[in-house]
C-alpha cells in the first residue's frame, strides 16, 4: 500500500462491486444535518433497560435506594455474548421494574430508573491503555466489553465477541460501516464530522485487535464533508492500509453484507458471518465509542441521536444519555410541529412504530423519527400481486419476493424456505417499490416466526417420541425381569423340594441382577435429564412469545428464559402481524 | 387501514397499480391513433365498446363474488385488456361478438380465475383466440387501409357496419373488407406465387402491408415509452422480435423466394404490439430474468412456426398463449443465484 502523501498526491480510484437491485429514496438528511449537535439536557428520570444488546440479559447489581455516579455499573452482563449498563448520570435507583421499552412488539422489559440528582457526579474513569499495541489482546477486549460497547448501527451486538473472532478465522480486511443508507438518519455523519480524529484511533485499535491487514472505511458519497473530515484526519495520522472510500448512495448499501459486497466484491456466504471470508464489520459510531472506552476509560453512557422529520419542530442531532426518555428529547428538539401519522425508532426504510414517546433512548436507538401524513401516507388496502417483478429487481439479495409473497400468503412454509426466505434482510425494497401496496416485509416476518415456530414444534415431538420408546422398552424390560424372577423363584422352590439348595448363590445372582437393572435404568434416564431441562425452558420461552403475541407481559422473568426477549417478542410480534395480514 | 400496517417500511410507496395501467393506455395512443388513421372509425367504436363492456362484465362478476367492484375498476386493467382485445379484432367486427369475446377474456378468463393477478392466461388474447376459433370468417375480413380504400368509410357507415351488420349503401361486403397483410401473402404462397410476384400488388408498402407498417411503427414509439417509463424491461420485447427475426431470417436466407423477409414480419401484423404490449403482460409472463428472455425467444420462434406453417394468418396470440402455459415452469428453472449462495467469492 502506498504511504499516506502518496495517497494524499493521487488517489487511484479503488475498484467497487455491486449487488442486485437496491432503490434510490429522497435522502432527507437536509433536514438534520445542517444543525450543529445539541447536548441534550438531563432528564429527571433516566429509564435504563437492562436489555440493549444482543444476548443474555443484564444482571441488575444495584439496589433501589442506592446512589450512583455516572459511569457506575449498575447491571452486570450475564453471559459471553451480553454487556453491562452503566449508570448514565447521578442520581438516585428509584424502580428496577417493567417499563415500555423501543421494541417492535411496543412491550415493557425490565429497567433500572434513576432519579439524576443534576450534579452528574462521575466515578473514577478506568486508567487510558493508550499503550494498548503493548498490552494483551484479551485485557483491551475486556475493556470494550466493560465499558459496555454494543454496535450503535441499531444491532447492537456485543462489540467484545465480534472483535474476538478466534483463531480459526485470521482476518484480513476490516470493513467500517460508515454508508448511512438510511434516509433521514445522520447521526454517523455528524460524528464523522466532529469527530474525525476519534475515529480514525478506534480504527487503528479495531484493526490491532483483528490483526486485520487493511481497513476500508465505506461512506455513502452523499456525505462529502463526512468523507472530507475522514480523509484529512486520516492523512494526520500514521494510519497505512487504511482508506476511506465514497461509494455510491444506494439503499441498502449500509447492510453488513452488501457493504462487504461493495468493497471487496465477496459474498458472505447465507447463515455465515464475516469473518468466515476474512472480514470484520464495524458501525463508525461503534468505532468512536471503542477509542473513548480504551483511550479515556470512558464507558458507554450517552450516544448521538438523530431527531428528525417533518413533524418535528428542530430537527437535529443531539448527543443523548442512555435511558432519556423519548418525549424529553423531542421537546429539546422543540417538540412535535403539527400532525405526527408515525413516531418510528430508527430509520423509515427498517425501523418500527413506537407506541408511545414515553420509551427510553437506548444503545441502539440511532433515530427518533416522526413523520407527516404526507411523509408517511396511508398505503390503503393491499391489492393483488400483478407479478410486475419490481421487487425482485430491487431485492438486494436476488430473492424472488413474488414468489416468497405467493408462498407465505398460502402458509406453504417449506416452499416459501425453498426461495430462500431467511436470506431476507427485511430491507423494505420490495415493499417500497410494490404497485400493489403489498406489505411484503411483513409477510417475510410472519413466515420466519412461523417457520421457528414449526421447527420447534418438529424438535418436541420428536423429542416426545423418543421418550415414548425409551418408556416403552423400560415396560417391557420390566415384564421381561418380573418373569425372569418368577421362574427363578419356581426353580427355587423345585430345588427346594429336591433336597437342599445354594441359597447364597441364588442371593448373588439376584443381586447382580438387580444392580444390572439399576445401572440400565441409569443409564436410559442420564441423557433424559439434561433434555427435560431444555424442554422446560423452551416451553416457557414459547409460554412467553405466547402472552407476547396477545399483548401480555410475560409473567415469568426474562432472566428465566433462554430466548432473549428480543427474539421472543420479535416472533410474537410477527405472530400478532399474521393475524392482520392474512385476513382477506 | 394503517392501523394494520405495523411493519417497516412507513415511506411513501413509490408505485401504483393504477398509474401503471394509465401510462400502458397513454402508451397504446399513439398506435390506436395510426389505426384509426388507418382503417376508420370502427377501430374507435370496438374500443368503446370493448371497455364499456369490460368494465360492466367485471363489476357484475365482483359483485356476484362478494367484493368491491370499486378498487378493481380503478386499477384500469380491465380498460387495457378491453382496448388491446378491441385493436386486435377487425374494426369491422360484428358488435355482438366483441361483447362475447369481451366478456369471454373479463369473466371467465380474468375473474373466474381470481380476478387481477391470478389468471395464468392473457385475456384479450384468450378472448381473442376463442372469436378465431368460432368464427373465423368474421374474425379475418379486414378493412383495406384507407391508401387502398375505394370507398371510405365514415362514422355512420362503420357504425352501421358494426351495429347492424350492413355495408354502405350500395355496397356488397366484398368491396369494403380485405384480407390483412399476412392473410394475403399467405394465401398467395398457398398457390404458389413466388415473393417477387406477390410484391406486385399495391397491398405492398415498402417492406410491409402497405400503411400497416405506420401502426408498427407507432406501437414501437409507445413500447419505447414503456421502457422509458420503466413500466416493462427490455427483456421480453427484445427476445420476442430477436425470435420472430431470426426464425425469419434464417429461412428467407435459404429461400428468399418462398418466404417473405424478416422486415415483412416485423412489420406486418401485430408483432410489435405483442412484443410491447401483449407478452409483457406482467401476470401471465415469467418474472425472472433469463426466464423472461426465453419466454420472448420462444413466442417469437412459435409466431413465425405458426405464420408459416399454422392453419392461422397472424400468429401472436396463440405463441403467447401457449407461452403462458409454460411460464410457470420456465420460472422455476430460471430463479437467479441468491446472494451467498454458491459460486466462489472473489
Amino acid at each position: 500500500m502506498s504511504p499516506v502523501s502518496l495517497l494524499h498526491y493521487r488517489r487511484p480510484r479503488r475498484r467497487l462491486w455491486r449487488f442486485n437491485g437496491g432503490i434510490h429514496v429522497p435522502d432527507e438528511k437536509a433536514l438534520s444535518n445542517g444543525r450543529t449537535i445539541a447536548e441534550a439536557p438531563l432528564p429527571r428520570h433516566l429509564i435504563l433497560p437492562l436489555q440493549q444488546h444482543i444476548g443474555a440479559i443484564a444482571r441488575p447489581c444495584v439496589a433501589v435506594g442506592e446512589r450512583v455516579l455516572r459511569g457506575q455499573v449498575i447491571a452486570e452482563p450475564s453471559g459471553y455474548v451480553s454487556a453491562p449498563i452503566h449508570a448514565s448520570s447521578s442520581g438516585t435507583v428509584v424502580a428496577i421494574e417493567e417499563r415500555p421499552v423501543p421494541h417492535p412488539s411496543g412491550l415493557a422489559g425490565p429497567c433500572i430508573v434513576i432519579e439524576t440528582d443534576g450534579e452528574d457526579a462521575e466515578v473514577a474513569p478506568l486508567p487510558s491503555l493508550i499503550d494498548y499495541r503493548h498490552i494483551d489482546r484479551a485485557k483491551v477486549l475486556e475493556r470494550i466489553r466493560a465499558c459496555g460497547i454494543v454496535g450503535l448501527g441499531g444491532a447492537s451486538f456485543p462489540t467484545g465477541v465480534k472483535l474476538n473472532p478466534g483463531p480459526d478465522h485470521p482476518i484480513e480486511t476490516l470493513i467500517i460501516n460508515a454508508a448511512e443508507c438510511e434516509p433521514y438518519i445522520t447521526c454517523d455523519d455528524l460524528l464523522m464530522r466532529t469527530r474525525a480524529e476519534t475515529v480514525i484511533e478506534g480504527v487503528r485499535i479495531i484493526q490491532h485487535l483483528l490483526g486485520a491487514k487493511e481497513c476500508l472505511i465505506g461512506v455513502e458519497d452523499n456525505k462529502p464533508e463526512a468523507i472530507a473530515a475522514l480523509r484529512a484526519a486520516l492523512a494526520d495520522s500514521d494510519l497505512t492500509a487504511t482508506e476511506v472510500v465514497a461509494i455510491p448512495t444506494l439503499y441498502p448499501s449500509g447492510g453488513e453484507r452488501q457493504l462487504i459486497r461493495i468493497l471487496t466484491g465477496k459474498e458472505v456466504p447465507t447463515s455465515g458471518i464475516p469473518a468466515l471470508i476474512g472480514v470484520v464489520c464495524q458501525n463508525v459510531s461503534t468505532t468512536a465509542a471503542v477509542a473513548d472506552a480504551v483511550l479515556d476509560g470512558r464507558p458507554l453512557t450517552s450516544r448521538l441521536v438523530t431527531v428528525t422529520g417533518r413533524a418535528i419542530a428542530e430537527p437535529r442531532n443531539c448527543e443523548v444519555r442512555i435511558g432519556t426518555p423519548a418525549a424529553d428529547l423531542i421537546a429539546h428538539c422543540g417538540g412535535y410541529a403539527g400532525e405526527v401519522r408515525k413516531l418510528v425508532c430508527g430509520g423509515p426504510m427498517m425501523g418500527f412504530k413506537l407506541e408511545s414517546d414515553q420509551v427510553p433512548i437506548t444503545k441502539g436507538t440511532n433515530c427518533l423519527l416522526a413523520l407527516t401524513p404526507a411523509e408517511a401516507p396511508d398505503p390503503g388496502p393491499a391489492l393483488a400481486c400483478i407479478r410486475c417483478g419490481r421487487c425482485a429487481e430491487v431485492c438486494p439479495t436476488n430473492l424472488l419476493p413474488q414468489q416468497m409473497y405467493w408462498h407465505a400468503r398460502a402458509k406453504d412454509l417449506d416452499k416459501v424456505q425453498d426461495y430462500n426466505l431467511f436470506d431476507c434482510i427485511e430491507c423494505g425494497c420490495c415493499a417500497h417499490v410494490c404497485p400493489s401496496h403489498i406489505p411484503l416485509v411483513q409477510y417475510y416476518r410472519f413466515a420466519k416466526a412461523a417457520s421457528w415456530a414449526r421447527e420447534k414444534e418438529k424438535r418436541q415431538a420428536e423429542h416426545a417420541r423418543l421418550r415414548h420408546a425409551a418408556k416403552q422398552e423400560r415396560l417391557e424390560r420390566e415384564q421381561r425381569e418380573k418373569q425372569a424372577k418368577l421362574r427363578e423363584k419356581a426353580a427355587a422352590v423345585k430345588g427346594d423340594g429336591a433336597g437342599g439348595g445354594d441359597a447364597a448363590a441364588k442371593q448373588a445372582a439376584i443381586a447382580a441382577a438387580r444392580a444390572r437393572a439399576a445401572a440400565k435404568q441409569a443409564a436410559s434416564r442420564a441423557p433424559d435429564a439434561p433434555r427435560s431441562a431444555q424442554d422446560a425452558a423452551q416451553h416457557s420461552a414459547q409460554h412467553s412469545a405466547q402472552d407476547a403475541a396477545q399483548g401480555r407481559p410475560p409473567d415469568s422473568p426474562p432472566d428465566c428464559a433462554p430466548t432473549p426477549p428480543r427474539e421472543a417478542a420479535t416472533k410474537a410480534g410477527a405472530g400478532a402481524a399474521a393475524h392482520t395480514v392474512t385476513e382477506d | 387501514m394503517s392501523a394494520t400496517i405495523i411493519s417497516s417500511p412507513h415511506g411513501a410507496r413509490a408505485n401504483r397499480v393504477d398509474l401503471i395501467m394509465l401510462q400502458v393506455l397513454l402508451a397504446l395512443v399513439p398506435g390506436v391513433a395510426a389505426m384509426t388513421w388507418l382503417f376508420g372509425w370502427g377501430v374507435l367504436i370496438n374500443v368503446a365498446l370493448a371497455s364499456l363492456v369490460a368494465v360492466a362484465a367485471e363489476a357484475a362478476v365482483l359483485k356476484l363474488r362478494g367484493r368491491a367492484a370499486g378498487p378493481a375498476i380503478r386499477d384500469l386493467s380491465a380498460f387495457v385488456t378491453a382496448v388491446l382485445f378491441a385493436i386486435a379484432v377487425p374494426p369491422t367486427l360484428p358488435w355482438w361478438l366483441t361483447v362475447l369475446g369481451v366478456l369471454f377474456a373479463i369473466v371467465i378468463v380474468k375473474q373466474l380465475y381470481g380476478g387481477l393477478g391470478y389468471n395464468p392466461f392473457n385475456p384479450a388474447m384468450a378472448g381473442y383466440v376463442f372469436l378465431l376459433i368460432s368464427y373465423p370468417v368474421a374474425m379475418t375480413s379486414w378493412l383495406p387501409p384507407q391508401m387502398l380504400a375505394e370507398h371510405a368509410l365514415g362514422l355512420v357507415d362503420s357504425a352501421r357496419l358494426i351495429f347492424v351488420g350492413a355495408p354502405p349503401v350500395g355496397l356488397p361486403w366484398d368491396a369494403v373488407t380485405m384480407a390483412t397483410p399476412l392473410d394475403a401473402m399467405r394465401q398467395a404462397l398457398d398457390e404458389g406465387q413466388t415473393i417477387a410476384e406477390i410484391r406486385q400488388s399495391p397491398l405492398w408498402g415498402e417492406v410491409g402491408g402497405r400503411g400497416w407498417e405506420w401502426v408498427a411503427f407507432w406501437f414501437f414509439v409507445g413500447g419505447l415509452a414503456l421502457l422509458w417509463r420503466r413500466i416493462i424491461t427490455w427483456h421480453i420485447p427484445v427476445a420476442m422480435l430477436a425470435g420472430l427475426l431470426v426464425m425469419a431470417g434464417l429461412f428467407w436466407w435459404v429461400d428468399p423466394q418462398t418466404h417473405p423477409s424478416p422486415a415483412f414480419h416485423l412489420l406486418s401484423g401485430g408483432a410489435v404490439l405483442g412484443a410491447f404490449f401483449i407478452a409483457t403482460d406482467p401476470v401471465t409472463a415469467c418474472t425472472t430474468r433469463r426466464g423472461q428472455l426465453i419466454f420472448g425467444a420462444a413466442i417469437g420462434a412459435l409466431v413465425f412456426v405458426i405464420r408459416t406453417w399454422g392453419g392461422y394468418p397472424d400468429a401472436i396470440a396463440f405463441a403467447v398463449l401457449l407461452m403462458n402455459i409454460a411460464a410457470p415452469t420456465i420460472e422455476q428453472l430460471t430463479q437467479p443465484r441468491v446472494f451467498g449462495h454458491g459460486r466462489s467469492n472473489g
